[in-house]
């Protein structure tokens, strides 16, 4: 690394952090500093939030958070506004997220099994297979998708959303639990299969329970995604009763004129609670999964 | 739905398996007429059997919902085709009419373009810079992080994205904020000059997930290493440069990869930002928007096959590329 003669350098940096920091002043600063940044950035979510509980007309007044007075009426209106049905749209997105998760789960934990503890034909091919999905982009199958869906007369039900997630199309997910599966003990699958349990009991009776944070992560994961999915509902729900909440908000805010964001505020409000709640619970492990796997 | 798939590995998986078990109690096992059958079947042809049952799902997903979508989609892609009539074989039509007699597609390829050059090396300076900031042992570290981390969730819903429309609007918080330094500033949202940085500061506010991977990756470098660069005399800047930076390679290599496929893909905020259009004049038209409208606005379902296909060219290429690249800039550690 050195590339100083010896002497002099050494001299000079025996005591290389006597710069005068203050490390509580760092600290102070390294504090602000983040929490003026966290400040900016959440301000806008933040004074939406509280627009919500606005009245109308004092929305737009200006940056700050506080009105005359605190009113739930936007919440009232929006959740029954013209012919928007919101109490259904929610309805409908909890469906979808639910089956979806479900899919996720079922197939992508009996596919990582396979691909992190069997041995089989062609595992190399079809692993490169699996890894070569996760940066395909979707748009080269949308067409066609919608073409087989439209024909298997798909169009206006929730089986193009919820379909594919139970036959493991998001490789991302697969990836993960292979991932976390190989990290798990294999002395543990060996003395069970000595013990004479057969694959399907190993994985339902000691992979699947060790690989818990694997699965939490995916279902969190396939809840925000699904929740948020808006491409998805927008190809192949039409008619308005089947909607979910994110096409609920697109056309409300379409619907919407200048001065009437108060209760599209209160709906966004609603759409993103859930995420968050479900983060607030459950934020270590989604962080965790963040971190080891690259999850976006 | 996967119930089928899910019973009969139970009857294919487990039954042999029990066989086995009884088959070491001795005498007992005399009943079983099957035993000598999975006697001979060797377990490594049992266990491909197994793998198989147990890749059912996947390995359908994969022939029915993606490669066989995928060759359909590159047929499609020399068809004229409008989902009520046959499709019709017009050869390289679709291809040459995008790049010599669609301005509306060269102008989505120049906004993809400027968008991805733009916000990607934005997005992972944010991140980087953020992480740093992040990777000491302080308090509140964890709640740090999950804050961070909270518009990594809400990103990509049609709420944030129909927040950011009004909040670039004509009155909306950030010309209200630019107000107070007496600044006037029109619509952003109106403007097309001013549009895509709307959508750009939209992807950049989804920092989390990237600022998390490097803030992982920032607490595994060896402490060790700093302290001898800092006996060798290297400053702060120094120690990022020739310490943190090399040993980061991956991670920089990883997020820049994903950082850009997403980037490419994206949709959500230019559709609810512009209501659809991709305006004001074509300014945020993405080409996944215009493939959109194209292909299920105007039912033009050869010519959006073609432009995934071109997007998928260009998406392999670049990654191609990249991995090439990466011999010579992405250090590994010593045990690859």
């Amino acid at each position: 690394m050195t590339t100083t003669t010896p002497t002099r350098p050494a001299a000079r940096t025996i005591y290389p952090t006597k710069k005068v920091t203050n490390p509580v002043l760092t600290a102070v600063i390294r504090h602000a500093l983040i929490i003026c940044f966290l400040v900016i950035m959440l301000y806008p979510v933040i004074w939406m939030v509280a627009a919500s509980f606005k009245p109308e007309n004092e929305i737009f007044n200006g940056l700050g958070l506080f009105a005359s007075r605190f009113t739930l009426e936007n919440y009232a209106s929006g959740w029954s506004a013209g012919s928007l049905n919101f109490s259904r749209y929610f309805m409908n997105s909890f469906l979808v997220t639910v089956l979806s998760i479900a899919g996720n789960l079922v197939a992508c934990s009996i596919t990582a099994y396979a691909f992190a503890r069997l041995e089989f034909p062609f595992k190399k091919f079809l692993f490169a297979l699996l890894l070569g999905t996760m940066l395909l982009p979707s748009q080269v199958t949308m067409v066609p998708q919608y073409i087989l869906f439209n024909q298997l007369e798909w169009i206006n039900t929730y089986l193009p959303l919820v379909v594919p997630h139970w036959f493991g199309v998001d490789a991302f997910f697969i990836f993960l639990m292979v991932q976390f599966i190989r990290t798990l003990p294999r002395e543990l699958d060996e003395s069970a299969r000595i013990d004479g349990c057969g694959h399907f009991r190993i994985f339902s009776r000691i992979i699947l329970p060790l690989a818990m944070p694997a699965i939490g992560t995916t279902a969190m994961f396939t809840f925000i995604n699904t929740w948020n999915d808006f491409l998805g509902p927008l190809l192949y729900l039409n008619r308005t009763e089947l909607w979910t909440v994110p096409l609920g908000l697109s056309a409300f805010l379409d619907a919407t004129s200048e001065s009437a964001f108060g209760p599209l505020f209160a709906m966004s409000v609603l759409s993103l609670a859930p995420i968050v709640g479900f983060f607030i619970v459950s934020q270590r492990l989604l962080l965790e999964g963040v971190a080891t796997t690259g999850l976006k | 739905m996967s119930d089928a798939p899910a019973a009969k590995e139970l009857t294919e998986t487990v039954r042999p398996e029990s066989l086995g078990t009884i088959t070491d109690d001795g005498p007992r096992s005399a009943r079983q007429t099957r035993r000598p059958k999975s006697r001979i079947m060797k377990s490594k042809t049992r266990e491909a059997i197994a793998a198989y049952v147990f890749l059912i799902p996947w390995i359908l997903g994969m022939i029915l919902l993606t490669l066989g979508p995928m060759l359909y989609s590159l047929y499609l892609s020399f068809t004229q085709y409008d989902l009520l009539s046959d499709p019709r074989w017009v050869g390289l039509q679709n291809y040459t009419r995008m790049f010599t007699a669609d301005p509306r597609y060269l102008k989505s390829v120049a906004v993809t373009l400027v968008y991805v050059a733009i916000s990607v090396p934005l997005l992972l300076i944010v991140s980087m810079l953020l992480a740093l900031l992040l990777n000491r042992n302080m308090k509140f570290l964890t709640g740090y992080r999950a804050l961070f981390y909270l518009p990594s969730l809400m990103g990509a819903s049609v709420a944030i994205a129909a927040l950011w429309r009004l909040v670039f609007g004509a009155q909306g918080l950030v010309n209200q904020a630019l107000a107070i330094f007496g600044i006037e500033h029109g619509s952003w949202v109106g403007n097309p000059d001013d549009a895509l940085t709307t959508i750009i500061t939209l992807t950049l506010w989804v920092f989390g997930s990237t600022m998390i991977i490097f803030l992982a990756g920032l607490r595994q470098i060896p402490k060790e290493l700093h302290e001898a660069a800092t006996m060798d005399g290297a400053g702060a800047i120094r120690r990022f440069i020739s310490v943190t930076i090399p040993l980061m390679t991956p991670l920089i290599f990883f997020n820049t990869l994903m950082g850009t496929i997403h980037a490419f893909q994206s949709f959500t905020g230019a559709y609810v930002v512009s209501g659809g259009t991709g305006g004001p004049a074509d300014s945020t038209l993405f080409y996944t928007l215009y493939l959109y409208q194209r292909g299920f606005a105007q039912l033009d379902m050869g010519y959006a096959s073609a432009m995934a296909w071109v997007l998928l060219a260009v998406l392999a290429a670049f990654s191609a590329f990249f991995f090439w690249t990466a011999r010579f800039w992405v250090h590994y550690g010593d045990e690859r």
